[in-house]
């Protein structure tokens, strides 16, 4: 258990990290394409929100096996499977939350239009500066909201990390697991106190993110 | 991408178990004539067809509900109105006995569980399970030990071979046997521990069949529950169970049963 | 679609909604691009053939009809933004820019506590900073009321000319353009160029719909020469025109723009000396345009130049006036107080 709660943390972590990469040049591609590929890409991301993580988990399970389309790479790099390690883990994380990233920042920039984009680059700007410095400030809110979001369900997410981890302590044990196990063996008083935990520094992340949000909003006002 | 192998009704039933597990569904209430019946999902295939063969003899009929026996444990102690449970332990029906929402007296033992050691692969594991020795594989499936019988009994087999703490870091744990039989069967662990009546239906890869001198017999144990208490189709159906039909039933299936 | 403009002073773009005047911004800036088209700006090449040069590669400057301030930066931080991009040693300061639009209080301030027309001075400024060699003005006057909009075109024209910095100017408004512009380009719909030069020329070019307007009005480019200190008059003189004109309009030799409207101008056959009119300019009937209604607008050549009369058909018939004949052109001096 005393591993699990650095380890949570550091795939919750690491997971929002990868999905800023990823989700934010994600949103800003689907904010701005235009075509058919637009809300199909639109409804592959959306897809974890309608499969059940453990169903997510399993096919995972064989994506990221000795059978998936990843295996020539993994043999590559020496690895039989990237099931029951950490860096399977933040895979999954990273799929099952995608969704959570990239629709509050896609909605963003949505908001925000191009006025501003075309503004900074007739202002001299090229377009990663353009995006940087003038459409990242703008859509600092929906950013935020995103990653509060893939945080936070990351840090309990169960199904996938059931499906795909292996319950290995320190690796892959996360707490939601420990939680389980601690249910499924009746120590139910372990269960709840871990659980509570969970749920009071849930709350206290996102209390703390959303008044710096709205203090930053305020200075700028 | 590539299945290991065209996924059967089996798997997708384990998968249907699994997600009943995740979500914790409720069990429909029982209505008066029908008689509901906990399984343990790693029973799952042989209680249908006991369940069958039960309602075909007596026309009573029977709503299964599949999940992990700790999860049923459980619902049970949350007013789940089941009348019968057939745990995949021995433990848990004597704790609801304890609690008093079992009927005393009611447990018995209606099947054995018998390990196997298995692989996707055929050849992987050799008839003696030379390959624990060997030791050539990067992971090794067991189902949680502190949870689930066929985890603690992996354990207990593994070390009385003596090789546990050589595997140990080599070990990823279901959460139950189901589970870790999917982490085989999609190639992902080369090997583990699962039921031997799992083995028995794919009949595919390659398995050793753990003698039952290296661990604790698995006993799993059912029981008729307070709801059940004056259900008269619950007390047929687990007089059923202890019948010599039923009996070559369990046993076909890979379990074995109490003399 | 073909057509060439000054690359000096500012070219005012005039047309109906919808003629594409705006895509033809878009595409100098960079922002749309038009398969097949070309585009020279000062010999550089910014589109032909396979070349795009994208919009950051442009040295151009860009006010949109909405200001487009970014809302996360203070107004230094605004006018900073293309300043800090642009290549090279700045020609164009911020200091220059700051006090040539007044932007000093308001520096230090959020885009979304400004006025309508205090933010459009800043994306004016903020545009000029990014060191521009052309200024693309997109209806910039558009979204504001008439008294904000008449305190920046003066300005706009100012910094245009103090900067050395052409500009284009976008309008559907013709009143603005005859304040602002120098050269004219009419649009028709269908994106095509019907007619480009001079704004004078065009504005009096009987072949063009202007002249007969009933509100047309003529603009002439003259210089101060004397100031009456106690009438508070000030004469103006050039292209063979002298006018005399309220109120102060800078030393001698200083530019003065007037827009003269076709209604403010009389007609007189002999020389007046009993009237009020201090303007009486002597002047050859070019053409005279008759259009539906009660009006006659006359074509005048004066001197070099030419001013456009409007009056009634009855008086045109009662003077007994014809195209060619020379009368006296009677511009009323106070009407030449206000500009607009």
């Amino acid at each position: 258990m005393p591993a699990a709660i650095p380890l949570t943390l550091e795939l919750a972590g690491l997971s929002t990290a990868l999905l800023l990469l990823l989700g934010v040049p994600l949103a800003w591609g689907l904010a701005r394409g235009r075509g058919w590929w637009v809300e199909a890409l639109g409804a592959v991301i959306a897809l974890p929100l309608v499969l059940p993580p453990t169903v997510l988990g399993f096919y995972l399970l064989i994506l990221l096996g000795p059978h998936g389309p990843l295996a020539p790479l993994l043999a590559l790099a020496g690895l039989h499977t990237l099931a029951f390690s950490f860096t399977g883990l933040v895979i999954g994380s990273v799929v099952c939350s995608l969704p959570f990233m990239v629709q509050p920042v896609r909605s963003a920039f949505a908001a925000i239009g191009s006025a501003p984009w075309e503004a900074a680059l007739t202002l001299r700007a090229a377009p990663w500066d353009a995006f940087v410095f003038v459409i990242l400030p703008l859509a600092r809110g929906g950013i935020v909201t995103g990653a509060i979001l893939s945080f936070a369900h990351t840090l309990g997410e169960f199904g996938m990390v059931l499906m795909l981890g292996g319950d290995i302590p320190g690796k892959t044990e996360v707490l939601s697991i420990v939680i389980f196990n601690d249910v499924e063996t009746l120590r139910w008083p372990e269960a709840g106190a871990l659980a509570a935990g969970m749920a009071v520094f849930s709350f206290g992340v996102i209390l703390v993110t959303l008044r710096a949000e709205a203090r930053m909003a305020r200075l700028r006002a | 991408m590539t299945l290991p192998r065209p996924p059967s009704r089996r798997q997708l039933a384990m998968l249907a178990a699994l997600g009943i597990v995740a979500f914790g569904l409720r069990p429909a209430p029982a209505r008066a004539e029908e008689t509901s019946v906990a399984v343990a999902a790693d029973f799952t295939v042989p209680a249908k067809r006991l369940a069958a063969a039960f309602e075909q003899k007596t026309g009573d009929t029977l709503v299964l509900s599949f999940a992990a026996s700790g999860q049923i444990l459980a619902q049970i102690t949350q007013g789940a109105p089941y009348a019968v449970f057939l745990s995949a332990d021995a433990a848990r029906p004597r704790k609801l006995a304890a609690m008093g929402l079992a009927v005393p007296g009611s447990v018995f033992t209606y099947a054995v569980g018998r390990l196997a050691l298995w692989s996707a692969q055929p050849g992987f594991v050799d008839a003696q399970g030379q390959v624990l020795q060997t030791g050539h594989f990067t992971h090794l499936a067991i189902a949680n030990p502190q949870s689930a019988p066929y985890g603690a009994a992996a354990v207990q087999a593994l070390k009385a071979l003596g090789v546990y703490a050589a595997v140990a870091p080599k070990l990823v744990t279901g959460e139950n046997i189901a589970q870790a039989y999917q982490f085989i069967a999609s190639g992902n662990a080369e090997l583990g521990f699962v039921a031997l009546s799992e083995v028995l239906q794919d009949k595919s890869g390659s398995a050793w069949v753990v003698p039952q001198s290296l661990y604790q017999p698995i006993m799993q144990d059912a029981a008729l529950l307070k709801a059940g208490e004056d259900d008269p189709a619950a007390r047929a159906f687990l007089a059923y169970l202890q019948t010599p039909e039923a009996r070559a039933i369990i046993r076909g299936y890979g379990y074995g049963t109490t003399p | 679609m073909a057509f060439e403009a000054p690359s000096a002073g500012i070219t005012g773009l005039f047309g109906p909604s919808g003629c594409g005047k705006t895509t033809l911004l878009r595409c100098l800036a960079g922002l749309l691009r038009l398969p097949g088209a070309a585009l020279r700006v000062d010999g550089e090449i910014w589109q032909e053939g396979p070349i795009f040069l994208p919009p950051h590669r442009r040295a151009l400057g860009m006010v949109f009809q909405e200001a487009r301030l970014f809302a996360h930066l203070s107004v230094r931080e605004n006018l900073r933004f293309g300043l800090r991009r642009a290549k090279g040693a700045p020609r164009i300061t911020d200091a220059a820019v700051i006090d040539a639009l007044g932007l000093e209080p308001l520096l230090a301030r959020a885009p979304a506590g400004l006025s309508g027309g205090e933010r459009q001075r800043v994306a004016i400024g903020r545009a000029l900073l990014a060191q521009p060699r052309l200024l693309l003005l997109d209806e910039p006057l558009a979204a504001l009321d008439r008294e904000a909009a008449q305190q920046i075109l003066p300005r706009l024209r100012e910094v245009s000319r103090l900067f050395a910095v052409p500009a284009v100017y976008v309008s559907h408004d013709l009143a603005e353009i005859e304040q602002i512009a120098d050269y004219l380009l009419l649009m028709r719909p269908g994106g095509r160029i019907a007619a480009r030069g001079e704004l004078g020329a065009l504005l009096t070019d009987p072949a063009l719909p202007f002249a007969a307007r009933r509100d047309a009005a003529m603009v002439l480019e003259l210089r101060a020469q004397a100031y009456d200190e106690i009438y508070d008059l000030t004469t103006c003189a050039g292209a063979g025109v002298a006018l005399t004109v309220p109120g102060w309009h800078g030393p001698a030799g200083a530019a003065v723009r007037l827009r003269v409207r076709a209604s403010d101008v009389s007609i007189a056959k002999t020389e007046p000396w009993d009237s009020s009119i201090l303007n009486a300019l002597p002047a050859r009937i070019l053409s005279a345009e008759t259009a539906a209604g009660p009006h006659v607008n006359l074509v005048l050549a004066v001197g070099q130049t030419r001013l456009l009369s409007s009056i009634t058909r009855k008086s045109f018939d009662s003077l007994g006036l014809a195209v060619g004949g020379m009368v006296y052109a009677q511009v009323k001096a106070m009407a030449l107080a206000a500009p607009g």
